[in-house]
């Protein structure tokens, strides 16, 4: 039996690398493990089309989506591929800059959220007992009440705006990533560095923000995608119900609302097609959010 | 190949032949055993040991290829029962598995499924054999009895949470032996339980190989287990097997410089820290995958020469079938002894800590369970207490009420420097803070893995001292030096560290607010014996330099020899006994002592008195009456143990126990004992 030695074997591998080549070379590792993996490749690009929609919105659509007029509800056609709603737009043009306002409002509402969420659920977490107790009774009190009802009336009551849909929507997410963030808290909690870092007289803010936020990073990127694909979805359903954004924006539960009607008529196109944007859109960050959460925890 | 004569004519029941193995990281296959040859004949007990990494499980899990998807095995033979496991379908694997081969790992909680009740487990294994319902069930309480559960249809009616760490592990091995297989692979079976619980499942072990003649393959890091359990032992090192024989010949007589190494680091032969510094092997175990030199141990021999290097080698045959690969086998003694210990230890007598009716009552749903209970406690300056006694026993708690991580109840008093300090540590002063510190069991845990080394030390020497800016650098970099970390660890972070030097990142840490007192808390359990020692041998250095005094807890009794000046016993949040070392280890010992003291399984063989503390720890929600030992007690006496609490006996003026049996009594009796012990052996 042979080993093959190599003629630089007698060297015993580097025992430390450079600090900063290896914070690098980790970082790289992690983008290339994602990169490997078929669902965040699908995601990222559904996810890339829709942003290049929303940034440059009417400059690359078709036709203008809100001023350009056409014959009304024409079937899809080769010069219209989507077709046209009652009012004649193009509905291709309409869904292409819909993007705009779902990918501005999900994703701040979204960041909101988390925020809010990570801090309560730091000192839930972190102080336990009375505290929990208060905060916790309260969270699931948000919970129990239906979701859109809560949302409809904050939206009915303190007026539509921009701000008001994404205040909405923060405060809807806040309980569930409370939750989440807490019992990473408790875990991370226990382990002694926490006990240690209390034998040398930190204050609990100290603690809460130095020394553990860093350390549950993982936990709050994978929730924060999550979030966004949720967020997605209740824009959409805000708008449709008229609570969220206002005509005559091309907005995608905006344009379902207004033409769901017409589908018996035989007019499925204006419905059909922002319908499969809020799908797409929703799935991209789902997928996106699945493979975030396996390279985090692996 | 190396089956001793009386095995030779009958075939192995496991023979592994120039075994190659490698787990493939992205893609690159990285060598982890590199020619592993061994054989283990029907009924014989055979060990491997090695430091972790060094390939001892792969090895294990490998025989009944019970291996992660990236491990690959590149060549070689694996035969158990004739068969080539190498070669099998998986529908063979099977077979194998459920009758020919058994494994018991380390954590019997995992092994066992959580939702199901301990009977169905049970029954399973042997319907699993083709036996009907009924049948399965009368077989399984009869294995359950086996493995000398008492009440074996109450323990099925239960779920695994139920039982202790100890039962479980016994209804795993009752389920390994279902099958009565040819092969029985133990991974660190006792690892996780306490020395007490230790003794009994290996004596049970023990006993159950005899009825069943199993081969045994047992693999454990402690030393002192494989000597007491195995007939033959191989020692391991990076995916080779560097010498084999006879486990009494092996540990007396080691013929390769890393087995020297490996004995020379345990704290042998009840040598302390005033004698010598303890042996460590230099250098790490080499990653996985790297290519090696001609002789693996090379770069960490200090005998190895150029002949080493250029070629492989040769296996000598010491004598029957004691085998070593080694160039050297001559040059054995030039491995040099650690120093003699000269360094001044004398201590001042001056009083660092004094705790006085110290209690501590948790209240858990309106029932008050007393964990310490009227500890009388004193440290003095540079003085080593180790506290030693079962999991249960109140050891930690009396650490965190020390250090105000748990206020002490009402009435308690612990005083530093004759000062009385606040219960909690936030109502501590910073010196106050600083001057108590702990080193903590896992290393791991015990660092913020997102923080560089730097960052840790300098933050503590901060908050503890005062100090600022290049002042608190300065004072880093002492620590770091003294710790033997250079400037290039200072900015790493703790998971680019070997375990032992984020344990010495730790020490730091302790010691940055130069400390009156460390509490180390099993600081060295989670490491390797090699790096153990230079731990300890660290940790020996900075007292004697700082004159620091330590509360050592430990449940590894040789570390506590090497390291204690004096030594409690504690047993339900008592101090049973408390003396010096020498008093503790030469007697007379407490009853519960003395049950501690034998239960430990040598590396050095010496045949302690056989005492088995049988049941568990007593709920400290409900004590005992009388003498909280008593129903465990092998000295019991009835209408005396059982209703009065013991008295406090001096033995002499530092040595004192809780125990109802007078002293010369107890003389006595223990006297007779370890004169059975002697003559049994002989």
């Amino acid at each position: 039996m042979t080993i093959e030695t190599p003629p630089e074997s007698g060297a015993a591998q580097p025992e430390v690398i450079d600090m900063r080549s290896e914070k690098k070379q980790a970082r790289r590792e992690r983008l290339r493990l994602l990169l490997r993996r078929p669902s965040f490749i699908i995601g990222s690009v559904i996810l890339l089309f829709w942003v290049v929609c929303a940034v440059f919105g009417s400059a690359i659509t078709p036709y203008h989506p809100l001023s350009d007029f056409d014959v009304s509800s024409q079937r899809p056609n080769a010069a219209h591929w989507f077709g046209t709603d009652v009012l004649g737009r193009d509905v291709l043009s309409r869904v292409m800059a819909g993007a705009r306002d779902v990918l501005v409002l999900a994703p701040l509402a979204a960041v909101l959220a988390i925020i809010t969420g990570t801090v309560l659920g730091l000192v839930t977490g972190y102080f336990r007992g009375a505290v929990d107790e208060i905060i916790g009774r309260f969270i699931e009190a948000i919970l129990s009440l239906p979701a859109v009802l809560l949302a409809l009336l904050v939206v009915v009551a303190v007026g539509n705006s921009r701000p008001v849909v994404i205040g909405t929507i923060a405060v809807l997410f806040t309980p569930v990533v409370t939750r989440t963030i807490r019992t990473a808290v408790i875990t991370e909690s226990r382990l002694d560095y926490v006990e240690s870092a209390r034998l040398r007289g930190e204050g609990a803010t100290f603690i809460m923000f130095r020394e553990i936020l860093p350390n549950i990073t993982g936990v709050i990127i994978v929730e924060l995608t999550v979030r966004i694909a949720y967020a997605v979805f209740t824009v959409a359903t805000l708008s449709f119900l008229g609570a969220g954004i206002q005509p005559p924006a091309p907005d995608w539960g905006l344009a379902i609302a207004d033409n769901y009607g017409l589908i018996q008529a035989g007019q499925w196109w204006p419905t059909l097609f922002p319908a499969l944007a809020i799908a797409s859109l929703v799935i991209a960050a789902n997928l996106i959010a699945d493979s975030i959460e396996s390279v985090v925890s692996s | 190949m190396t089956a001793q004569p009386s095995f030779e004519p009958i075939q192995p029941a496991l023979e592994v032949k120039d075994l190659h193995l490698a787990y493939n990281v992205r893609g690159i296959p990285r060598a982890v055993l590199r020619g592993v040859d061994f054989s283990v004949a029907p009924g014989e007990a055979y060990g491997l040991v090695g430091e972790s990494g060094c390939g001892k499980s792969t090895t294990a899990y490998a025989a009944v290829r019970y291996l992660p998807s990236n491990g690959v095995i590149t060549g070689g033979q694996i035969n158990v029962g004739g068969e080539d496991v190498t070669k099998m379908s998986t529908s063979d694997i099977r077979t194998l598995r459920t009758k020919h081969a058994s494994m018991v790992y380390q954590d019997p909680s995992g092994a066992l499924n959580p939702t199901l009740k301990i009977g169905r487990q049970v029954v399973e294994c042997f319907t699993v054999l083709g036996h009907d319902k009924e049948k399965a069930r009368q077989l399984a309480r009869k294995a359950l009895d086996e493995v000398r559960i008492a009440d074996p249809d109450r323990v099925m009616d239960r779920y695994p949470h139920q039982l202790s760490g100890g039962m479980q592990q016994r209804v795993v091995i009752a389920m390994a032996l279902a099958s009565d297989p040819e092969l029985l692979i133990l991974d660190e079976p006792t690892t996780g339980l306490d020395a007490t619980v230790e003794a009994e499942v290996l004596d049970l072990i023990r006993a159950l190989r005899n009825d069943h003649r199993s081969a045994v393959l047992l693999i454990a890091h402690n030393l002192g287990v494989i000597r007491t359990m195995c007939d033959r032992v191989g020692v391991m090192y990076a995916g080779k097997i560097v010498e084999e024989g006879n486990a009494v010949q092996v540990f007396e007589d080691p013929q390769h410089p890393y087995t020297v190494g490996l004995l020379r680091s345990l704290p042998r032969h009840g040598v302390r820290k005033t004698e010598r510094a303890l042996f460590s092997i230099p250098g790490t175990l080499p990653q996985i995958g790297t290519p090696l030199p001609t002789c693996v141990f090379v770069d960490r021999c200090v005998i190895a020469d150029d002949l080493c290097r250029t070629e492989e080698p040769p296996v000598v045959d010491v004598r029957d079938g004691h085998f070593t690969r080694c160039h050297h086998v001559d040059r054995l003694d030039e491995i040099p002894e650690p120093p003699a210990d000269d360094s001044d230890r004398t201590l001042d007598g001056r009083i660092v800590i004094k705790l006085h009716q110290v209690s501590k009552t948790f209240k858990q749903q309106r029932h008050e369970v007393p964990a310490l209970v009227g500890i009388d406690m004193r440290l003095e300056n540079g003085e080593t207490l180790g506290l030693v006694g079962e999991s249960g026993s109140g050891k930690s708690t009396l650490a965190k009420a020390i250090l105000g991580i748990h206020a002490p109840d009402e009435g308690s008093t612990i005083s530093l420097d004759d000062e009385a300090l606040a219960g909690l540590s936030s109502a501590r002063s910073a010196a106050e803070m600083g001057a108590m510190q702990i080193v903590f069991q896992n290393p791991d845990s015990a660092l913020n893995k997102m923080w560089t080394v730097r960052r840790i030390l300098k933050r503590t020497v901060t908050k503890l001292t005062g100090l600022s800016g290049k002042a608190a650098d300065e004072k880093v970099e002492t620590l770091a030096a003294a710790l033997r970390l250079t400037p290039r660890h200072l900015d790493m972070r703790p998971r680019q560290l070997s375990g032992g030097l984020k344990q010495r990142v730790a020490i730091a840490r302790a010691f940055a607010g130069d400390p009156r007192v460390v509490v180390c808390d099993e600081p060295t359990s989670a490491l390797d014996v090699s790096v153990q020692a230079a731990i300890l041998n660290l940790l020996a250095d900075l007292q004697t330099q700082e004159k620091t005094s330590y509360l050592f807890i430990s449940h590894d009794l040789g570390v506590v020899r090497y390291l204690a000046d004096r030594i409690a016993v504690m047993y339900l949040g008592r101090f049973m006994e408390v003396g010096t070392t020498d008093q503790i280890f030469n007697g007379p010992h407490h009853p519960y002592t003395e049950a501690l003291l034998s239960a430990v399984p040598s590396v050095d063989g010496s045949t302690a008195v056989r005492i088995r503390l049988h049941g568990e720890i007593p709920s400290p929600a409900n004590p005992p009456s009388g003498c909280v030992f008593h129903t465990r007690c092998h000295r019991f006496i009835e209408g005396v143990c059982d209703v009065t609490e013991p008295p406090i006996v001096y033995v002499e003026d530092n040595h004192r126990m809780s125990c109802h049996i007078p002293l010369d009594e107890l003389r006595r009796l223990q006297a007779m004992d370890e004169g059975t012990a002697a003559q049994a052996e002989t």
